[in-house]
């Protein structure tokens, strides 16, 4: 059995309180546990995209994909560790297309919470896998590891809005009897939702990148 | 089947704004030629399925995406491709590369005996392009499938022939 990891002081929600207040007009894409509190604590937001129900590890590859197609937004993209060691080559991914316009949040418990709070294979023991140094070394331009609220609090408003891409890991403590999410009306719809509110705005769309890099990336 | 030059012609035509994906033996040039591209945004993905994600988040973004992969790709694509057609509900269109399709005859691949047979189990309506002149059922499907706002796949054929 991996030994537990030190109680984080961060609370998940208190996290998500900082991120409520300083999003402003941002894109702000939830998944798992952060969709779960998103929804319960604050009102909905035209601009909110919840990725429920999800094919997990992929939130961050839907939200590269708005920043690309919306690069006049900043996009804020929520995922649990979890979720992030399913799919940890869309680091690579998001670092290569260079998405000034995006943030990732990395909330980082070290546990399955939805399904009780097991372990990840990553959490605990020995080995303490370090999602900041991996993103870095993905490309990410902008990369902090937070782990007390005070600092969250004081830098959240501007680490957000640094040029990206930019990669922010959150260590939060596990809340394994939060439940699951609550009822939302069906995912179809709120897509369709999300999708007239983003396009329904002046912000340009889409312009062809002339600046790609030439050379070859896979 | 076709050039570099003309599949990016041919995209440009279909009105499509990225292509997302992985490249195969077939599809490799087209990725180099998509790359310099001024029309057509390539991103590049580490494994199959995040391209549906990406192509998922483009088109909520208002873009036209396209989803470029081989039929190994949409084997590894399963969980994401479900998500995003069938949860999120998304008309998301792929060309996905058919290994082998042309030496059948021969060849013991099994993705010959699997492609047809998953695309049917995912209930995506998919057209088989065995040639190059073939290119205008692959548009017609193409605009089919936005006019209608489901799902899409030409499966192109790969392989000498």
């Amino acid at each position: 059995m991996p030994k537990a990891r030190a109680q984080a002081p961060i609370h998940l929600v208190q996290a998500l309180d900082v991120l409520s207040e300083v999003r402003e007009n941002a894109v702000v894409v939830t998944s798992m546990g952060s969709a779960r509190e998103w929804v319960r604590r604050f009102d909905p937001h035209p601009f909110d995209f919840v990725h429920v129900p999800s094919s997990m590890g992929q939130t961050p590859a839907i939200g590269l994909g708005i920043a690309l197609a919306q690069p006049a937004r900043r996009v804020i993209t929520c995922v649990g560790d979890g979720s992030l060691l399913m799919n940890l080559g869309c680091l690579a991914t998001i670092a290569a297309a260079k998405p000034e316009n995006f943030v990732l949040i990395v909330f980082d418990n070290g546990a399955y919470e939805v399904t009780g709070g097991q372990p990840t294979p990553v959490a605990g023991g020995a080995l303490q896998f370090d999602f900041a140094m991996t993103a870095r070394a993905a490309g990410f331009v902008e990369v902090e590891s937070l782990d007390n609220l005070a600092d969250w609090r004081d830098q959240a408003s501007q680490l957000i809005h640094l040029p990206g891409p930019v990669c922010l890991v959150l260590r939060v403590q596990a809340n394994p009897s939060a439940g699951p999410v609550d009822r939302l009306p069906p995912a179809g719809e709120r897509a369709r939702a999300f999708a007239a509110a983003l396009q329904g705005d002046d912000a340009p769309r889409h312009p062809p990148d002339s600046s790609q890099s030439p050379e070859p990336g896979t | 089947m076709w050039t570099p030059a003309e599949i990016r012609t041919h995209l440009v035509d279909m009105g499509v704004t990225h292509v997302t994906g992985v490249p195969d033996s077939t599809f490799g040039p087209w990725f180099d030629e998509l790359r310099t591209s001024s029309e057509i945004r390539l991103v590049p993905v580490c494994r199959e399925g995040e391209a549906w994600g990406v192509a998922a988040g483009l088109h909520l973004g208002g873009a036209i995406p396209l989803v470029l992969i081989q039929c190994t790709g949409l084997f590894e694509s399963g969980d994401a491709l479900r998500n995003m057609l069938y949860d999120l509900g998304l008309p998301l269109y792929a060309i996905i590369g058919y290994r082998n399709y042309l030496n059948r005859a021969a060849a013991s691949d099994s993705t010959l005996r699997f492609t047809e047979p998953i695309l049917q189990a995912w209930a995506i309506d998919y057209v088989l392009i065995e040639s190059p002149d073939q290119i205008g059922r692959l548009k017609d499907h193409h605009r089919n499938s936005r006019r209608d706002a489901v799902p899409g796949v030409a499966l192109v054929a790969e392989g000498r022939g």
